[in-house]
């Protein structure tokens, strides 16, 4: 396998949130604005990366039987450490967040990876993988974030573009998550499609 | 691979009666226009003619250069939407751009994502309709009061509706029996006026257009319901003839919950649609964080259509 | 590539208990070192929240009203300047509102923040920015010894745009900490 194609795979071709759908419980909630997404977003790549890494390590000393919940204990360690940390060093983003972030523990991308991808593969791939998927799942949920963002609220990146007034609410409630997310799917289809 | 065409109601056979439904309900919906130009002026008018007009502008655009078939704008469906959408909102200035966003998000969320008339799961005007309250609840919450007949000039003090007052526990009085009766009380531009609804459901029910059973089984609900809470406790719960005369339970019951495409086929179904807007509507009102629950309702009654389908089959005609 | 582990009784146990002692052990020093961050930034916005509401002050009391918390701000020569109330309603159009509401020791209300609402989006749940300073509905620096009313009810406050349930609610949770402070402020 080359690298490239792990790349590509996590980026566009098996993206986690266009093309697998997994993970779409975060999706929905946390994409409220551009920055929330993103945080989301890094803070499972940094889950995927190492739980894939720890994970690719231990992959011969892990009896089939018990591999489960070999798994689970591992990630559910990183995402720990991310909750602690955050929750530490980063207040705000982690009270944004907050019920999400212990959540990446049954988040189906990283089990996932680490069932189909990083228990086969190398140290090196499976690192590469949890990074790729993990970018492609924190680009995904930015642009839905950004989507969102903007006709929700009116503002980029937290920048508003129009003064103290409102955008179109519906986009930062549950429903407008679903709306986005939809028609944002139905477009990279079409581009995949097309290209 | 379009061997087997498979679609929701209403299967029609030719172009030529859902072109005739759709104007017959078109038709029926002009007393309501009028009543509200009445009561509200010009804004009312502008308000009508923007919804429309963009409704019919974006069945078109998307038809021409996303989906790229064959133009529908002439059967009329995106008139009904438009007009629906327009009577479903406040006739204040601000509306006749806001309607336009509506219009798009009917047309375009509602409709056309699902394949255009008979395959949307939800009734597309309140779908806009729902869309702008969430969205601009301000606006879309501040009434225009009702004074003289034909104000021309628009009024920017905001009267409160009868559910407002009731809602808010105020000292203002409610409007007489036959105000709201003949529609002479705050409220969206279409819905006010009782008499005016009637005259169309009657004008559709005598051409078959709709049946009797959702309007029966969803206003006597809500009157049967509203009736119990209020005989339970009259201090805090509204009586149910002014429950049924206010807000948009007549516009809705008459004219959204019959609509064909998103409610239940046969007729035992219907009885249970409607019975689930009415409870559902009345639920909503007295302890939803809205104060009016009509178009919920019928949009999560929208959301049940297939499995009441499912339960309840169509009577054949030949069997 | 190294020959899999078989799943063995006493290789599945040996691997899952190596592999929770070591998650274990991460845990622990990570939570030893994040620890102290975690304690300061919840300290620090309760305090953020308490100094938001209340005038400049130089020690913090926190002390009990008839089962109501408040914290008392004393300034440097150990006189009282002002004082938070935690004070709640259920008359908010979403049921349950809770706010944090800071007088100064004269009883003008000095600040407040939104604890809990379960308002409409985009109506009620405006009631956090509205009220401020400088917003429409400005209610710093008005004394409740006159009830705080919506203009509609013959008041002084503007009423939130379309919630004046909210906004009468949010009078009401000023008007009860009031209470609660003159029973206990003057002290």
């Amino acid at each position: 396998m080359k690298a490239t194609d792990i790349i590509k795979n996590g980026l566009i071709k098996e993206n986690p949130t266009w093309v697998l759908v997994l993970g779409m419980c975060p999706t929905l909630a946390t994409t409220t604005s551009a920055v929330n997404g993103m945080m989301m977003g890094l803070a499972t790549t940094f889950v995927l990366v190492m739980s894939n890494i720890v994970i690719s390590l231990l992959k011969s000393v892990i009896p089939d039987k018990v591999r489960i919940p070999a798994f689970i204990v591992v990630i559910a360690t990183f995402v720990t450490i991310v909750q602690m940390v955050m929750q530490g060093y980063m207040p705000d983003m982690y009270e944004t967040l907050g019920l999400f972030i212990p959540l990446i523990v049954v988040n189906c991308i990283v089990l996932g990876r680490a069932e189909a991808f990083a228990s086969k593969n190398n140290v090196w791939h499976s690192l590469l993988d949890g990074l790729f998927m993990g970018l492609g799942f924190t680009w995904a949920l930015t642009l839905v974030g950004l989507v969102r963002e903007l006709l929700g609220a009116g503002a980029i990146f937290g920048h508003s573009l129009i003064g103290g007034n409102d955008g179109m609410l519906l986009f930062i409630l549950a429903p407008g998550g679903f709306i986005v997310l939809g028609f944002l799917m139905a477009l990279v289809k079409k581009i995949q499609k097309n290209s | 691979m379009n061997l087997l065409k498979i679609s929701g109601s209403p299967h029609v056979h030719s172009d030529e009666s859902t072109k005739k439904i759709m104007w017959r309900v078109n038709l029926a919906l002009v007393p309501m226009l009028l009543t509200g130009i009445a009561y509200f002026g010009l804004n009312a008018l502008l308000i009508s003619i923007v919804s429309v007009a963009c409704c019919c502008l974006f069945q078109w655009l998307i038809e021409k250069f996303i989906l790229k078939v064959p133009s529908t704008v002439c059967d009329g469906s995106a008139i009904v939407t438009g007009l629906l959408l327009a009577f479903n909102v406040p006739a204040t200035a601000d509306m006749i751009w806001l309607v336009a966003i509506g219009a798009l998000v009917a047309i375009g969320v509602g409709k056309m994502t699902f394949g255009g008339l008979g395959k949307n799961p939800f009734n597309p005007a309140l779908v806009g309709r729902v869309f702008l309250l969430i969205s601009f609840p301000v606006q879309m919450t501040t009434w225009p009061s009702v004074g003289k007949w034909f104000p021309m000039t628009t009024d920017t003090v905001s009267g409160p509706t009868p559910l407002g007052i009731l809602k808010e526990g105020g000292n203002i009085d409610l409007p007489t029996l036959t105000e709201m009766f003949l529609g002479h009380m705050g409220g969206s531009l279409g819905e006010v006026s009782a008499i005016a609804i009637l005259i169309g459901a009657i004008y559709l029910l005598w051409r078959k257009v709709i049946s009797w059973h959702i309007p029966v089984a969803f206003i006597g609900t809500a009157f049967v319901f509203s009736g119990i809470l209020w005989l339970v406790d009259p201090t805090a719960f509204v009586d149910p003839v002014t429950t049924i005369l206010t807000g948009g339970i007549m516009l809705g019951a008459c004219f959204m919950a019959t609509d064909m495409v998103t409610s239940p086929m046969a007729k035992s179904g219907q009885l249970i649609f409607g019975v689930g807007c009415g409870l559902l509507t009345i639920i909503i009102r007295n302890w939803g964080a809205y104060p009016e629950g009509v178009s919920f309702a019928i949009l999560l009654m929208n959301a049940v259509t297939p499995l009441i389908n499912r339960w309840c089959k169509p009577t054949r005609f030949a069997c | 590539m190294a020959k899999k582990a078989q799943s063995t009784l006493i290789n599945m146990l040996l691997s899952l208990t190596t592999i929770a002692v070591v998650a274990a052990a991460a845990l622990a020093f990570v939570s030893s070192v994040t620890e102290e961050p975690i304690l300061n930034a919840q300290k620090a916005k309760k305090e953020a929240a308490i100094k938001a509401v209340l005038p400049a002050f130089d020690k913090l009391e926190e002390t009990s009203i008839d089962g109501t918390n408040c914290t008392k701000a004393y300034g440097p020569d150990g006189q009282l300047v002002g004082m938070a109330i935690e004070s709640s309603t259920e008359k908010g159009f979403g049921g349950h509102l809770e706010a944090m509401v800071g007088f100064d020791a004269e009883g003008n209300v000095s600040g407040y923040q939104i604890l809990q609402t379960a308002e409409t989006p985009g109506l009620g749940a405006k009631a956090g920015e509205w009220f401020q300073k400088g917003n429409k509905g400005d209610v710093i620096g008005m004394n409740p010894a006159t009830e705080l009313k919506v203009k509609k009810d013959g008041g002084q406050v503007d009423a939130i745009s379309g919630s004046t349930i909210t906004s009468r609610a949010f009078c009401e949770i000023i008007n009860n900490a009031y209470k609660t402070f003159q029973k206990g402020g003057n002290k």
